[in-house]
């Protein structure tokens, strides 16, 4: 299969490349030796065990190297206004950027925009940063870099707090099978602060597959909420990894939701390079059919005095599949770290299959870590409680499943997000998302 | 802080107390592995030719493998040429076959504290003493008969009971399960066979005791226990090894097949040497050891103290096929210097209403390596599988790693399992409390490590109890600097 893509990229070089800046193109080069080196990861590679990324490129997709301009239907598509929050939107069609009317104006020295033609026009803002962090990632960070032609870039220089939620939407529109490699590109400058909201949409019967790189970096003092949700179709694959950076006593905090699905595969690198930053990284996971969720994490402690909190929450049916690989991994002399790991999921048929691999790496002695990881069922006797006082059993079940992954929704630091969320959530519960067809969950 | 060093300094010295060679004459056969080898190891043990086609299948399947590289371990690699693969410290009459015991061999289990002789085995532990390749005497062998208890050599039993060995050998680790099984099936030389028949509890606890003594020699021991339905074993392992510049290799099997009602204990206390204070020498550890819990209700329970060895790869796992089956992981693994350990177990729950209890707990010292690693896989038919697992690790020194790698793999949605593992060092404040009460810091440190793996202490039989306690104390008194 990775043949197929090397010939494809050798054969199209010269179109993928001419649109693109020269800062792109030169982290390509490297990609592409890279990726002809390793080709696709296998199922005997321990990353990719239980998830055949191979099998994803197998069908015959388009990929729209020319940059044939696709014309989008932004709002037939776009459910995710969020009621009580003004956000400043900003769009991903396929890799392709474009502004979004809402919203303030942005304060000055703030760049959202389009990463390629900033690479083009001010090469020297982006150079330290494009592809610093994910030339180390994984055979498909590399796929992503080689073909990589646009996407987003934000940023935010020194002591500028951007007040207004900046909302980004990602959209998948062709009407063939369709490959597409973005980008996002996120600068946080010394005592910054910014929320994101990310917003993964395909809502196409036919088949899609996008591959996602996120590069974040996050300056001495910098605060950024990020929350990350996937709204996508089963025929989707959804194939993301995010690299933070961050310095002295910044803040990140991260949650990343699936509300639905085909086959996702999230890998999260968290690298707390200084002193005193904390991260706290959260996720919620409700599979059915024939959904696939592999969330694989890795807190990177670098340097002592840094906190690190994790939890990860799973509600599998049907023939759903789940798979949680969350490392902590704590360097020598990265002494006083605080790290949490929680690990929690719920199966609700014998079809749905959990994988969970929560792991500690520990080299430093001062140091508080823990994990802790279960799978299971809804407790039998807080059903019973609730039967007993008259709450019908199906909706004791919704109230318990909700309050279990409420959690998660918890940590939400925006209130109308916050409560959007809590509805979309109980939307998914009762199957009205996606019209599910009597689930358990539904039931 | 000053005095703790010291202590420090003091322990790190301290000479491996097992680490004398004997003197005793020793039939080693060339070193190097090929099929020849093999014949003639087969040859030695006069086996039958169905025995000698199982290794020839097995080598040759080796052959085809790799060594696996997916341990959290630094291997250097491992000339398998360079290696004796036969060494048998019996002597030989004029004939050439009955064997007698060297004196000097009986003098040696005496100084590691095994009574071979009858009239000193008040501890009335009945042994297998296994020298290098050889099982050099298996000790109440007669009154164990009486109850219709086997305990004897492998060697043996395939010579007196080739029925049995026959339709349990390989059937729980396949020769095709991993690297070390096949080189293991190919090259196997003694080890223990247990048969318990039905209804039978074993009136005394069984033991075999390793030792290497051999220079350049591998120790390739395979153990096969078989409890009947409603019976009961209590089984111990021992094992130390001479202080050598050279890493030695031990690669074992363990096969456990447990029927119905029965329960099988499985006690070791591992205590290979585990190389100087620079890492030099020491004996790498690669052992496969599985139990079946086959009948209904049976119970396996692996208990392990593991302070020896240079590298360890050891995942003693019960597969809980019966329902109602139980398996139980108990583990205390300590490293210190260069060491490195990979262990923890894997629980197979097949049966309906299978239960696992996995208590692990490692102690990481001086620059050492210290992993847990555990699979709970609940397969789809396994409803009402219940699973618990904790694993703590306690880290003295910020030179050493503790890794946690649990697998969780779970297809059935009946199924309750449980993980957490928490990471600590010993705190300054611990410490002062037990000075504060005039308790000296070697001292102090001795109780808290001893109270933190007491969990898992509680279950070793009584003798094994007091030796793991001491080798607990021994190895990590005063490590905290």
């Amino acid at each position: 299969m990775s043949q197929e893509y090397i010939d494809i990229f050798e054969q199209n070089r010269e179109l993928v490349e001419k649109p693109c800046a020269a800062l792109l193109n030169d982290a390509r080069s490297k990609a592409y030796a890279r990726f002809k080196a390793a080709g696709f990861p296998g199922i005997k590679e321990e990353d990719w065990l239980h998830s055949n990324v191979s099998k994803q490129f197998a069908a015959n997709y388009g990929m729209n190297l020319g940059r044939v301009n696709v014309k989008a239907d932004r709002q037939s598509i776009f459910t995710c206004d969020v009621p009580d929050l003004k956000t400043r939107q900003a769009f991903i069609i396929n890799d392709t950027f474009s502004n979004g009317s809402n919203g303030k104006e942005l304060p000055s020295g703030v760049v959202l925009a389009s990463l390629n033609e900033t690479a083009s026009k001010n090469p020297a803002l982006l150079a330290s940063y494009y592809n610093a962090l994910a030339a180390n990632g994984d055979s498909i960070a590399q796929f992503n870099t080689m073909f990589a032609q646009d996407g987003l870039l934000l940023y935010i220089p020194k002591n500028t707090a951007v007040e207004e939620t900046i909302q980004i939407i990602t959209l998948l529109q062709a009407n063939v099978e369709m490959l597409s490699n973005r980008r996002l590109l996120i600068i946080l400058e010394e005592n910054s602060s910014a929320s994101l909201l990310v917003c993964d949409h395909s809502s196409m019967a036919k088949q899609t597959l996008s591959t996602q790189v996120t590069e974040i970096f996050i300056g001495r003092g910098a605060n950024l909420h990020l929350y990350e949700l996937e709204e996508t179709s089963h025929s989707n694959t959804r194939l993301s990894h995010l690299f933070v950076r961050q310095q002295a006593d910044s803040n990140f905090i991260h949650s990343n939701i699936t509300l639905t699905g085909g086959f996702t595969r999230n890998r999260i690198e968290v690298t707390l390079e200084e002193g005193g930053a904390a991260a706290d990284i959260s996720g919620l996971v409700i599979g059915d059919k024939n959904q696939h969720t592999d969330n694989r994490t890795l807190v990177d402690h670098k340097s002592g005095n840094c906190t690190s909190n994790e939890l990860y929450k799973y509600i599998l049916d049907e023939q759903s599949t789940g798979v949680f690989a969350g490392k902590m991994l704590i360097r020598p002399d990265a002494q006083h770290t605080l790290s949490q790991q929680t690990n929690r999921n719920l199966c609700l048929t014998s079809d749905a299959h959990m994988y969970a691999q929560p792991q500690l790496e520990i080299y430093a002695d001062d140091v508080k870590c823990s994990h802790g990881s279960t799978v299971g069922q809804l407790d039998e006797n807080a059903l019973f409680y609730m039967q007993q006082r008259g709450i019908p059993a199906a909706e004791a079940r919704h109230l318990l499943m909700h309050a279990f992954a409420g959690e998660v929704i918890e940590n939400i630091k925006i209130d109308a997000l916050r409560d959007r969320l809590h509805m979309l959530v109980e939307k998914r519960l009762r199957g009205e998302l996606n019209h599910c067809k009597g689930c358990a969950l539904c039931k | 802080m000053k005095s703790k060093n010291n202590i420090l300094k003091k322990l790190a010295n301290k000479a491996y107390e097992f680490g004398f060679v004997s003197k005793i004459k020793t039939e080693v056969i060339e070193r190097g592995l090929n099929e020849d080898v093999i014949r003639l190891i087969s040859g030695k043990k006069n086996e039958p030719e169905w025995m000698l086609e199982f290794r020839l299948q097995a080598y040759r399947y080796w052959l085809t493998l790799e060594m696996p590289s997916w341990a959290h371990l630094s291997i250097p690699p491992i000339d398998y040429q360079a290696i004796s693969y036969y060494a048998d410290p019996l002597k030989k009459n004029n004939e050439g076959k009955s064997k007698e015991i060297d004196p000097e061999l009986m003098k040696t289990f005496e100084k590691l504290g095994i009574p071979l002789e009858e009239r000193l085995a008040l501890s009335g532990t009945a042994v297998d003493a296994v020298m290098d390749s050889v099982s050099v005497k298996t000790t109440f062998k007669e009154e164990l008969k009486e109850k219709g208890i086997i305990f004897c050599s492998m060697g043996e039993a395939v010579q007196e009971h080739p029925d049995l060995v026959r339709k349990y050998l390989g059937t729980v680790v396949n020769y095709r399960d991993n690297f070390f099984a096949a080189l293991n099936s190919a090259v196997f030389s003694d080890g223990s066979f247990v048969y318990i028949p039905k209804g039978v509890r074993c009136p005394r606890e069984l033991s075999t005791y390793f030792r290497i003594n051999a220079a350049n020699t591998g120790q390739f021991e395979r153990t096969l226990i078989i409890a009947d339905d409603d019976s009961y074993v209590s089984y111990l392992e021992g094992c130390t090894a001479p202080m050598r510049d050279e890493n030695q290799l031990h690669a074992a099997i363990v096969e456990i097949v447990v029927n119905n009602n029965a329960e099988v204990k499985y006690s070791t206390v591992q205590n290979w040497y585990p190389g100087d204070a620079e890492g030099k020498g020491g004996v790498y550890n690669f052992v496969t050891k599985r139990g079946d819990c086959r009948g209904t209700g049976s119970k396996l329970s692996w208990t392990q103290v593991e302070t020896g060895s240079a590298i360890t790869w050891k995942y003693p796992s019960c597969i809980l096929r019966g329902d109602n089956s139980q398996g139980e992981f108990y583990s205390v693994a300590l490293t210190n210097n260069f060491q490195q350990a990979d262990t923890g177990t894997k629980m197979i729950h097949l049966g309906k209403n299978t239960k696992s209890t996995i208590i692990s707990k490692g102690i990481s010292a001086g620059q050492s390596q210290n992993s847990y690693r555990g699979l709970v896989r609940v397969s789809k038919n396994a409803d009402g599988a219940r699973n618990y697992s904790q694993c703590d690790s306690l880290l003295l020194g910020d030179k050493c790693g503790a890794h946690t790698f649990p697998y969780m793999d779970i297809h059935n949605k009946s199924a309750v399992i449980e993980h957490e593992a928490t990471t600590s060092k010993i705190s300054e404040d611990q410490l002062f409390y037990c000075n504060q009460r005039g308790i000296g810091t070697e001292e102090a440190i001795g109780l808290i490590v001893n109270g933190y793996a007491k969990e898992v202490i509680n279950k070793l039989p009584m003798e094994f109890a007091i030796e793991a306690q001491k080798l607990l104390s021994v190895s990590l008194e005063g490590a905290v600097g």
